[in-house]
């Protein structure tokens, strides 16, 4: 078996690398379609590796595999597109839920892999709706993955209090927030990122439909064109501001660093977390029509970088190593960078997004930030913290939404679901 | 591979299936795959068999006649399954088609117009309908329920009428509400009429381009514009309060002949909720009197009623769907009672009134009902 999929510790049935399309798996035909497609698939790979080409997972719209000891969606390669969507809880009854993060689990097993949810999107009782929605019929897997957290509010239920992650604090306000409560926080989230933004949207309204009565969307957020690449080897991406952004992100192969700033570890408590990490997210509107207007000096001063190469100021490559002291003190990579936060390091992962515009012809744009990292007390805390206060680009963003989330570890088997060491413990 | 061995698992499952179903399928005079021989001509048209099974269906088309010909299956209502235009004389062609269980015809059209010259086709297959004596007496009590309901709104709507013609506004806005609830309890058995509902309730914004509202615009919006948002009454008004009587007395007296099965009646249930999603929790249903809780209400009883009939057989076949509803419609019911002080009256909170967080839950709460209701109508007839 060839393989066509980045390298994951983890194995999964459905990811073998060959790019199943989302066919329904019912029915005469689909079976034969399934089956056609999967012996294609098979001779495609083996010609590229006849070849010698190594396609890159993007392109073959490969799964990535689900079951792992983290959660894919972290240090996963990042897609390009995102459909974020925080929830909030609806039943008390402690049984349903868990049953829900079971139903959730098992599809969310099926539409990474490029499958319909349930017994497809055609082919079933011509009375009832069909379990799939059918949008993602004959798409490919497009490297979905699809990732859970819980939120503060949800250690109020169920009797989890005594559960709750001491790194999983309320995030305090910081100056200038301008936060939307019914935008803002949520019991759960799931993060479904994508190379193909109808398969992200698909997993989530699917996800959401499995859930109705149980838990409802609180709000979701489409992204685009991410901000930050975990892939250092590939161009670095650019945000809406038309600066790169993740230079020096913490990369998906670097071991040691995510070891030591994104997963959490056997003795940082609670057990049910080892393997897990935190997850930040927070919209950020740009006030993208002043920005536009601001001189390049301004702009390259603002984030101490250049805008065409990206080097940083005083050095001639983007890749070259910072030499802080060199930017203005109000520099956005000065006062984000590690040596000024006593190291505090965050794994970004976040999209650009455009609602439209807002009532005033203004583009209602900006970052929708996502950063994961070890303990939220040493990771964005401090560094917002720092930048809230001092940041030169404070003129032209604000923080108007704020969540945060505990992600528990990775599903390991077919037999494993999300939460369950959290939710195996005794109320 | 885990595709491919799941596609072979499903596969046989359908083979299996596919054999229960035929077991209790009705014969066809061709078998699956025969053609059907039609032979056009001038002024005939003979076709090989009379029925055949469901999927797909074959005719091998000859033109024996000195025109050009059509030949086409269409639905009882004229509507084209499948058609091939331009065979012409001594030619011959072979049109297929999926085909579904139902009645059809085959038309041939010498010359290519007219109704042309027809014969009949079955197309048999899927299961036969049995017959659950429950789900007869379901619909029969269903049928009441509806001929009730509209029964006993024609005096609030008649009492609705007196007070516009009387003119007073305060005495009609009391009227307004009430006189709606029966019609909201069952609207799906009243919108299968198809000509009733554009008179009785359509909105502003139903209209289309080219319609006037100040002449097309009819029934109770048109009424509740005039009595909340213009403040007065006219002779229009007065003309238009004894239409909607005599357009609802033609409701009241068709209810009898409506086509109610026990598919339509779930599906009818889920319909209502969709009524609440789309239009009453968005407040867009009563935007001059803001009485949408009223119909809100109105469309939850009715979707109960229909609900309750059908439960028995329903549960037998998911009882854990039948679980689920009665918890959602309780739930739904008492967060309505929040907005109503006496739980006899149908005197809810105005909408506009309902702020943003209070429309979410009562949005999150039709969607914990509704996307179980849909489950509804397989459960009943599996």
């Amino acid at each position: 078996m060839t393989d066509t999929t980045e390298a994951t510790e983890a194995t999964s049935e459905a990811a073998d690398g060959r790019a199943p399309t989302r066919r329904s798996l019912i029915g005469w035909g689909g079976a034969g379609l399934a089956l056609g497609a999967a012996a294609a698939g098979g001779a495609v790979a083996m010609a590229r590796t006849g070849n010698d080409v190594d396609p890159t997972a993007a392109e073959t719209g490969a799964a990535v595999a689900f079951h792992g000891t983290h959660q894919a969606g972290i240090a996963t390669a990042v897609q390009d597109r995102l459909h974020f969507a925080a929830f909030d809880v609806k039943t008390d009854d402690r049984a349903e839920f868990v049953q829900l993060l079971k139903d959730w689990t098992e599809a969310a097993r099926r539409i990474t892999a490029g499958h319909t949810v349930g017994e497809g999107a055609y082919g079933g009782l011509a009375e009832a709706p069909p379990d799939d929605t059918g949008e993602a019929l004959g798409l490919k897997p497009s490297r979905l993955t699809l990732t859970i957290g819980f939120g503060p509010s949800l250690f109020d239920k169920f009797g989890l209090k005594d559960q709750r992650p001491e790194a999983l604090v309320d995030l305090p306000k910081f100056p200038g927030d301008n936060l939307e409560q019914a935008r803002s926080n949520g019991d759960l989230c799931i993060q479904a990122c994508a190379d193909d933004p109808q398969v992200a949207v698909h997993a989530i309204r699917n996800l959401a439909r499995i859930g109705f009565g149980k838990v409802a969307i609180r709000w979701s957020q489409l992204g685009f064109g991410k901000t930050s690449s975990t892939t250092p080897d590939a161009q670095t991406p650019r945000n809406l501001m038309g600066f790169k952004d993740g230079t020096r992100n913490i990369a998906g192969t670097e071991t040691d660093r995510l070891k030591k700033f994104v997963w959490v570890g056997e003795g940082d408590g609670p057990d049910w977390m080892a393997g897990g990490s935190y997850l930040v997210a927070r919209r950020i509107r740009m006030n993208i029509e002043t920005w536009d207007r601001t001189s390049l000096q301004e702009q390259e001063d603002v984030f101490g970088r250049d805008k065409g190469e990206g080097a940083p100021v005083g050095k001639a490559k983007e890749r070259d190593k910072p030499f802080l002291k060199a930017m203005k003190p109000d520099a956005h990579v000065r006062l984000a960078h590690p040596d000024s936060n006593d190291g505090a390091t965050i794994l970004r992962r976040g999209y650009s997004f455009t609602d439209g515009t807002d009532g005033l012809g203004r583009l209602e744009a900006g970052l929708f930030f996502l950063a994961y990292q070890r303990d939220v007390r040493k990771g964005f805390i401090p560094v917002q913290r720092n930048l809230s206060r001092l940041d030169a680009l404070n003129e032209y963003i604000q923080h108007v939404s704020s969540a945060v989330f505990a992600v528990p570890p990775g599903v390991r088997d077919k037999d494993d679901w999300w939460g369950r060491a959290l939710f195996s413990k005794e109320a | 591979m885990r595709a491919v061995r799941l596609s072979v698992v499903t596969a046989a499952a359908t083979a299996a299936a596919l054999a229960a179903v035929t077991g209790c399928t009705e014969k066809s005079d061709a078998k699956g795959g025969d053609a059907i021989q039609v032979t056009a001509a001038d002024s005939t048209c003979d076709t090989s068999a009379k029925s055949v099974p469901a999927g797909q269906v074959t005719l091998k088309i000859e033109n024996k006649g000195s025109k050009a010909t059509e030949v086409e299956i269409v639905f009882p209502d004229d509507r084209i399954v499948s058609e091939k235009e331009n065979i012409g004389p001594g030619t011959k062609y072979t049109l297929t088609a999926e085909v579904k269980a139902g009645s059809y015809e085959i038309a041939c059209r010498p010359g290519m117009k007219g109704h042309g010259v027809r014969q009949k086709l079955t197309v048999t297959g899927g299961k036969v309908a049995k017959r659950d004596p429950r789900l007869d007496k379901a619909v029969a009590a269903y049928r009441e329920y509806a001929q009730t309901q509209a029964d006993e709104t024609l005096p609030k709507a008649e009492a609705f009428a007196k007070a516009i013609k009387a003119g007073d506004i305060e005495a009609a806005k009391k009227e307004f509400a009430t006189s709606r609830l029966g019609w909201e309890r069952t609207e799906p058995v009243a919108e299968s009429f198809g000509d009733i509902d554009p008179k009785v309730d359509v909105r502003e914004d139903g209209l289309e381009d080219g319609q006037d509202p100040a002449k097309d615009w009819t029934g109770w919006h048109r009424l509740e514009k005039s009595l909340w948002q213009d403040k007065k009454i006219g002779d229009r008004e007065k003309e238009l309060a004894d239409q909607l009587v005599k357009d609802l007395t033609d409701w009241k007296e068709r209810v009898g002949k409506a086509e109610i099965t026990p598919t339509s009646m779930a599906n009818g249930a889920k319909e209502l909720l969709d009524e609440v999603a789309t239009g009453k929790v968005t407040g867009e249903e009563d935007r001059y009197s803001h009485t949408d809780l009223s119909d809100f209400k109105g469309n939850v009883e009715g979707a109960q009623e229909a609900y309750e009939l059908l439960k028995p057989v329903a549960k037998e076949n998911d009882a854990a769907l039948t679980t689920e509803l009665d918890k959602q419609f309780t739930a739904l019911n008492t967060l309505l009672d929040k907005y109503r002080t006496d739980k006899t009256s149908y005197d809810f909170t105005s909408y506009d009134k309902v702020g943003d967080a209070d429309r979410k839950e009562l949005s999150d709460a039709v969607n914990a009902l509704a996307e179980p209701l849909s489950k509804l109508a397989a459960a009943v007839v599996k």
